[in-house]
C-alpha cells in the first residue's frame, strides 16, 4: 500500500513538473521580464490576503456550525459548500448581480440614498476569492472540530471549563493542526486565479502570474517566458505547502467511543454571536446563489436539446474522475498518516499551484509525438481532473486518516487486519463522512473545469461548461445563464448525493 | 464506460472511411456550435467535395495560432479559419501557411490582398449601448473620456476584440494614444478576459457600453426582436476586424484545402455568415433585412507589419495608463 | 517459549535492555516506575516498536520480520481495544478472521465466547452501549477466540474498580488456562502481581531484569523495587 502511495505521489509530482519541463525544453529555456515583478507582487498580495481572510472568517462559522444544533443545519452546511463548486465565470456574474454597480445591494443602497459602493479593485478580488474559498475553509475546519472525540468535550465539561478554557485546551490545538493546511490550500488556489482577479480587479493593475502566462503564450508567443512564470507560480505553491507542513502540530486527541456529542453549547451573547455569524455567512454565500437561480430560470426555456447530451457526458466524466481522485487521495492520506515519506504531502498540494495553461501545453507537447492528442481527450481529462482535485481530497482526508491511525492503527495491526479487509472494515466505515464529502467535491469540481484540456478538445464532444461558453460566445446570454444553472444544479446534486451518503454511512 | 467506448469508436472511422478523403478544419469554438456557421458549412461543402469535413476547435483566434505553432508540421489540420489581421505577421513568420491562390475577397470596405490569408467575414469594432438607458451616446473617444459613462472592455492579452481596441486607439491617435488611455481610465469599469464576460456584464446592466461590433445590435434585432441596442458612431472612424482562412503548408490534402478556401467565398458559405457568426460577409451578397441600419464613415486598419511592430508598445501604454 | 535475546530499545534518551526467557504457560507481571519502559517492552514484543538491537524469539523462531498480526500473540491496550463502529459480534469475529467472512461454525464460536465472558445476547451492541467492565470482557472474549500462545496486557483494566479488576484478572487466568497461554502483564499494583503472577519482571533504570518469583521478590524487595513501592511497605 505504501509503495502504491509513493508511486501515486511521484506520479502527481511528475504530472506537475514534467509538462513544465516539456514547455521549457520545447522553448529552449526559461525566461522572465521586468513587469513580472509587478504580477508576482499582486499575485502574492491577493493570494495571501484571500487566504488569511477566508480562513479567519471560517473559524467562527465552523465553530458555530460545530456547536449549534438547529433545523436545517445539514442543509445549510451543504448549501454553503456550493460556491466552491461554481465555474469561475458563473461565480463572477453571480457576484456582480449582487455586489455590482447595478447589483442588488447597490440598488438597495440607492433606494435609501446611499452612494454606490464599487466592487472593482483589490477588494473585489478578495470578495470573490473569499466567496469562492470560505466554504472550503469552513469545511476543512469543521472536519477538524468533528474529528475531536466527544469524550474530550465531555472531559472539558466535567472540569467546568468555560468557553475560553475549551478554546485554549481543545480548540486551539485542533486549529493548530488544521489551519496551516487550510491557509496553504486557499493560498495555492488563489495563486492561479486569473479570470476572477482580472474581471473584479478592474483592470491590468490586477495582473496575476497566470494572466502573465496567458500573455506570454497568446500575445508574445513566448513559451520560455510562460515556463519561467509557471515555475515561479509552482514554486510559490511549494513554499506554501512547506510552510504549512512546518507549522502543523498534531493535536494528538486520540480516538473516542463514537458517543454522540452532548455538550451544552454556551448561551448568552455567545449564542447571539453564533446566530449572527451564521446569518451573515449564510447571506454572503447564499445571496449570489439566489442571483444565479433568478438569472438562470428564465433561460431554461431557451436551452437547446444538446444540453442533455452535454450533461450526460459531463456527469460521466465527473463520476469517473471522482472515483479515481478519491482512491488516489485516500491512499496518499493513509500513507502519510502511517508515517510515509512527507514529501508525499508536497505532491498532493503542488497541483493547486500549477498553471493550467502551461500544464495543458506541456501535456500536449509530451503526448503529441506519440499519439494525436485529441484521441486522448478523455484519459487526459480524467488525469487532469484527478490531479486538480487530489489536493482537496488529500487535505480533507489527512486529519481523519491521522486520527484513524492514532486511534485504531495498533489494534488493527495486532489483529492482522490488512489490505482489502482493513479498507472494508476499518477505513471505509470510519472515514465514510469525509470520503463522501470528498467524492462529492471531486465530482462537482470535475463537472466544471475545461481550461486545461482545451488543446485536446475535438469540438465534437461538447461538455456542459463548453456549452455555457459557446452560448455566451454567441450572444445567447439568457440561455447561457440557464445552462449555467443546469451545470451548477447537477454539480450540486452530485455533491449532495455523495455528501449525504457519506454522512448516512458514518457511525457518528 | 460510455465515453471509453466512444473514444474507441472515434478511432474507427479513420479506418472505415479511408476511401473518403478527410478535410480537417481548425477553428474557434463558437464557429462549430449548433447555432454557429459550422453545421451549415459542413453540410454544404460535403455536398460538393466528396469528402468528409471535420472540425477541430479550441479557444479563439490567438489560441488557434498558439496551438498551430505548438503542433508545427505535425498538425492534423489542413485549413484554419479564424485568424485575424493582428495575427497575420506572426502567422506568416511561422512559415506554417501555404499561399491560397484565390482572388482577393470583394466585399470589404478596404483593399485587402494577401497571398496566404483569405478573408471570409469582417466587422467594425464599436461600443454598443442600450438606447433606452442612454439617449445621446458619446461620438468619439474624447467625448467618452469626458463623460461619466462606464464601459467594459476586454484584455488585449487574452482577447482579440481587446487587441482590436488597442489597435483602434493607436490607429486613430498614434503617439497621443497614451494620453487618450489616461483620460479613458476612469471610464473603464473593468477589463474582462474575453468578449463573452464583457458582453454578459453589459447585458446585465452593469455597464453603460461594451466593446463589441457594429453588427451586435443586429443579433438582438433579428434573433430576439429587441431594438433597444445600438452602436455609437465615433468620429475617429472604426477599426476593422477581418477574419481569415488559410491553408496549412503541411496539409496532406492541399488540393481539397484550396477548394475549401475557394468555397468560403461562395454564396453557400457567405450567406450563412451574417445570421450565424453575426459578421459582415466577405463578398458582395445581399444582407438580411434589418442586419444593418447605419455604417461608420471611416474604416481604420493597420497593415500587418505595422500592427506587429506596435503591439508590444501599445500594450505597455495601455497597461501603464489603466494601472494607475 | 518467549525469549528476549540481548534486546535493546532506544528512543532519544530512553534506553531499555532485556535478556531473558520465560517458561511456557508462565504468568509474569511487569512492574516498575512510570516511564521506565514497561509498555515499550510490550510494544517491542508485539511488533509495534523496532528494537535497536537484539531479537524477540518464540520457540526459537525470530519474530522480527513478522507484522504484529502475524506474531503468535494477542495484546490488550489501555484503551481502544474494540472498534466503536462495529458490533461486539463483529469485534469478536475479527479475532477469527480479519476479513470477517465467518462460517456458521465460526459464528457459533463467537456466540460461545460471548457466553463464556458473561455477555450473552449482547453481540449486536456497539461498544459505546457497554459499561467499562463489559468492554473488557468483550476484549478478553476475542483473546479467547484468537487462542494465541502469548498474551500481552498493557494495563487494560486500569480504569476498573478493584473488585471488577479482580474479576477480570480471574477471567484472564481462566482464558490463559484454557489456551495454555503465557501472559505478560504490565501493572502498577503489587497486589495484582502477588495474586496473579508467579513471576515478576522489574523494569527500572534502563533494565528489564530477568523474571523472579513474585512472592520472594516482594518479601525482600531490592532497592529499585523499594523505591518504587515507597515507604508504605
Amino acid at each position: 500500500m505504501a509503495g502504491g502511495a509513493v508511486a501515486l505521489g511521484a506520479g502527481a509530482l511528475a504530472l506537475v513538473l514534467l509538462p513544465l519541463g516539456a514547455v521549457a525544453f520545447h522553448a529552449g529555456g526559461l525566461s522572465l521580464s521586468g513587469p513580472d515583478l509587478a504580477a508576482l507582487r499582486f499575485t502574492l498580495t491577493q493570494a495571501a490576503l484571500s487566504a488569511l481572510i477566508s480562513v479567519t472568517l471560517a473559524v467562527p462559522v465552523a465553530r458555530a456550525l460545530a456547536r449549534r444544533r438547529f433545523p436545517g443545519r445539514g442543509l445549510l452546511i451543504t448549501l454553503m459548500g456550493a460556491p466552491f463548486l461554481l465555474p469561475v465565470i458563473v461565480a463572477v456574474l453571480a457576484l456582480v448581480t449582487v455586489f455590482g454597480r447595478a447589483g442588488w445591494l447597490n440598488s438597495l443602497g440607492a433606494a435609501v440614498g446611499l452612494p454606490p459602493v464599487p466592487v472593482y479593485g483589490l477588494h473585489g478580488v478578495l470578495l470573490a476569492h473569499v466567496f469562492l474559498n470560505l466554504p472550503l475553509a469552513v469545511r476543512m475546519i469543521l472536519q477538524g472540530w468533528l474529528a475531536v472525540p466527544s469524550e474530550r468535550f465531555r472531559l472539558a465539561e466535567s472540569l467546568g471549563f468555560c468557553p475560553a478554557d475549551i478554546f485554549r485546551h481543545i480548540e486551539r490545538p485542533m486549529l493548530r493542526e488544521v489551519l496551516p493546511g487550510a491557509l496553504a490550500t486557499v493560498f495555492a488556489i488563489c495563486l492561479t486565479s486569473f479570470a476572477v482577479a482580472l474581471t473584479l480587479g478592474g483592470g491590468p493593475a490586477a495582473t496575476t502570474l497566470e494572466l502573465a502566462i496567458y500573455q506570454a503564450v497568446r500575445f508574445e508567443f513566448d513559451l520560455s517566458h510562460a515556463a519561467g512564470l509557471a515555475l515561479i507560480q509552482t514554486g510559490l505553491g511549494a513554499a506554501a505547502a512547506l510552510a504549512a507542513w512546518h507549522l502543523t502540530r498534531e493535536s494528538g486527541f486520540g480516538a473516542g467511543m463514537d458517543r454522540p456529542l452532548a455538550t451544552r453549547a454556551p448561551g448568552g451573547w455567545r449564542r447571539a454571536g453564533d446566530v449572527l455569524v451564521l446569518v451573515l455567512a449564510g447571506g454572503f454565500l447564499l445571496l449570489p446563489l439566489a442571483a444565479l437561480v433568478t438569472r438562470g430560470l428564465p433561460g431554461l426555456a431557451d436551452l437547446p436539446w444538446s444540453v442533455a447530451e452535454a450533461a450526460l457526458r459531463s456527469i460521466t466524466v465527473a463520476l469517473l474522475s471522482a472515483l479515481i481522485a478519491v482512491s488516489a487521495g485516500l491512499s496518499l492520506a493513509l500513507a502519510v498518516a502511517r508515517g510515509g515519506p512527507r514529501w508525499l504531502e508536497l505532491a498532493a498540494v503542488l497541483p493547486l499551484a500549477a498553471s493550467g495553461l502551461v500544464l495543458g501545453t506541456g501535456l500536449f507537447l509530451l503526448i503529441q509525438p506519440v499519439l494525436p492528442p485529441p484521441r486522448l481527450a478523455l484519459p487526459v481529462t480524467l488525469l487532469v481532473n484527478t490531479l486538480m482535485t487530489l489536493p482537496f481530497v488529500f487535505r480533507l482526508l489527512l486529519p481523519e486518516a491521522r486520527a484513524l491511525e492514532a486511534g485504531y492503527g495498533r489494534l488493527a495491526a495486532s489483529l492482522g487486519l490488512r489490505g482489502f479487509a482493513r479498507l472494508r472494515l476499518l477505513v471505509l466505515p470510519r472515514l465514510a463522512r469525509p470520503l463522501g464529502f470528498c467524492a462529492g467535491l471531486a465530482a462537482a469540481l470535475s463537472m466544471g473545469d475545461l481550461g486545461v484540456i482545451a488543446l485536446f478538445a475535438t469540438g465534437r464532444e461538447v461538455t456542459l461548461p463548453l456549452l455555457v461558453q459557446q452560448l455566451m460566445g454567441s450572444y445567447r446570454t439568457g440561455a447561457a445563464a440557464g445552462a449555467a444553472l443546469v451545470l451548477v444544479s447537477l454539480s450540486f446534486a452530485l455533491f449532495w448525493i455523495f455528501d449525504a451518503g457519506g454522512r448516512r454511512a458514518s457511525p457518528r | 464506460m460510455r465515453p471509453f467506448l466512444a473514444a474507441c469508436l472515434t478511432c474507427l472511422p479513420a479506418f472505415a472511411a479511408a476511401e473518403t478523403p478527410v478535410l480537417t478544419v481548425m477553428t474557434y469554438d463558437s464557429f462549430t456550435s449548433d447555432w454557429g456557421p459550422g453545421p451549415a458549412v459542413e453540410k454544404a461543402f460535403e455536398e460538393v467535395c466528396g469528402c468528409d469535413l471535420q472540425f477541430i476547435t479550441g479557444g479563439d483566434g490567438a489560441a488557434l495560432l498558439a496551438r498551430l505553432q505548438l503542433e508545427g508540421t505535425a498538425t492534423g489540420a489542413d485549413v484554419v479559419l479564424g485568424l485575424d489581421t493582428n495575427l497575420t505577421a506572426q502567422g506568416l513568420a511561422s512559415g506554417l501557411f501555404a499561399p491560397h491562390g484565390q482572388e482577393p475577397a470583394s466585399g470589404l470596405p478596404v483593399d485587402f490582398d494577401d497571398a496566404h490569408f483569405l478573408p471570409y467575414d469582417w466587422g467594425w469594432f464599436a461600443f454598443v449601448y442600450n438606447k433606452t438607458r442612454l439617449e445621446t451616446p458619446p461620438d468619439s473617444f474624447r467625448a467618452l473620456a469626458e463623460s461619466d459613462l462606464k464601459v467594459v472592455i476586454q484584455d488585449p492579452r487574452s482577447s482579440t476584440p481587446g487587441l482590436g481596441l488597442l489597435m483602434w486607439v493607436k490607429a486613430a491617435y498614434g503617439d497621443e494614444a497614451p494620453a487618450i488611455w489616461s483620460s479613458l481610465a476612469d471610464n473603464v469599469l473593468t477589463v474582462t478576459p474575453g468578449w463573452s464576460e464583457a458582453y454578459g456584464l453589459f447585458v446585465d446592466g452593469e455597464a453603460d457600453m461594451v466593446l463589441s461590433y457594429t453588427t451586435s445590435p443586429a443579433y438582438h434585432r433579428i434573433a430576439e426582436e429587441d431594438d433597444s441596442k445600438d452602436w455609437a458612431p465615433f468620429a475617429e472612424g472604426h477599426y476593422l476586424q477581418i477574419e481569415l482562412g488559410a491553408v496549412l503548408a503541411s496539409s496532406d490534402q492541399p488540393g481539397l484545402a484550396r477548394d475549401f478556401l475557394a468555397f468560403t467565398q461562395s454564396p453557400a458559405f457567405q450567406s450563412v455568415i451574417p445570421e450565424t457568426n453575426w459578421m459582415y460577409p466577405a463578398t458582395e451578397i445581399p444582407l438580411p433585412e434589418g442586419f444593418e441600419t447605419h455604417r461608420p464613415e471611416t474604416s481604420l486598419l493597420l497593415g500587418a507589419e505595422d500592427a506587429q511592430a506596435i503591439r508590444a508598445e501599445a500594450l505597455a501604454e495601455w497597461q501603464a495608463a489603466l494601472s494607475r | 517459549m518467549l525469549r528476549l535475546d540481548e534486546l535493546l530499545l532506544t528512543q532519544g534518551d530512553f534506553r531499555l535492555a532485556a535478556d531473558w526467557q520465560v517458561p511456557p504457560g508462565a504468568r509474569i507481571a511487569l512492574i516498575g516506575p512510570s516511564g521506565a519502559g514497561k509498555s515499550s517492552l510490550l510494544a517491542a514484543i508485539a511488533g509495534f516498536y523496532a528494537p535497536a538491537s537484539g531479537r524477540v524469539l518464540w520457540d526459537g523462531r525470530d519474530l522480527t520480520p513478522l507484522t504484529p498480526g502475524e506474531r503468535p500473540l494477542s495484546i490488550l491496550f489501555q484503551d481502544q481495544n474494540l472498534f466503536p463502529h462495529l458490533t461486539l459480534a463483529e469485534n469478536l469475529g475479527l479475532g477469527l478472521r480479519p476479513a470477517l467472512r465467518l462460517t456458521p461454525g465460526e459464528r457459533a464460536r463467537v456466540t460461545e465466547a460471548l457466553d463464556r465472558v458473561g455477555l450473552t445476547g449482547m453481540g449486536a451492541r456497539r461498544p459505546a452501549q457497554l459499561s467499562g467492565g463489559q468492554v473488557s470482557r468483550a476484549a478478553l472474549a476475542r483473546v479467547l477466540l484468537r487462542a494465541r500462545p502469548l498474551l500481552l496486557l498493557d494495563e487494560p483494566f486500569a480504569a476498573l474498580g478493584p473488585a471488577l479488576k479482580q474479576e477480570m484478572l480471574a477471567l484472564v487466568a481462566e482464558v490463559a488456562g484454557d489456551t495454555g497461554a503465557t501472559v505478560l502483564m504490565v501493572t502498577h499494583d503489587p497486589r495484582d502481581a502477588l495474586e496473579f503472577a508467579a513471576l515478576t519482571v522489574i523494569v527500572a533504570g534502563g533494565l528489564a531484569a530477568a523474571p523472579q518469583p513474585t512472592a520472594a521478590l516482594f518479601a525482600d524487595p531490592p532497592a529499585v523495587l523499594r523505591d518504587y513501592l515507597g515507604h508504605r511497605q
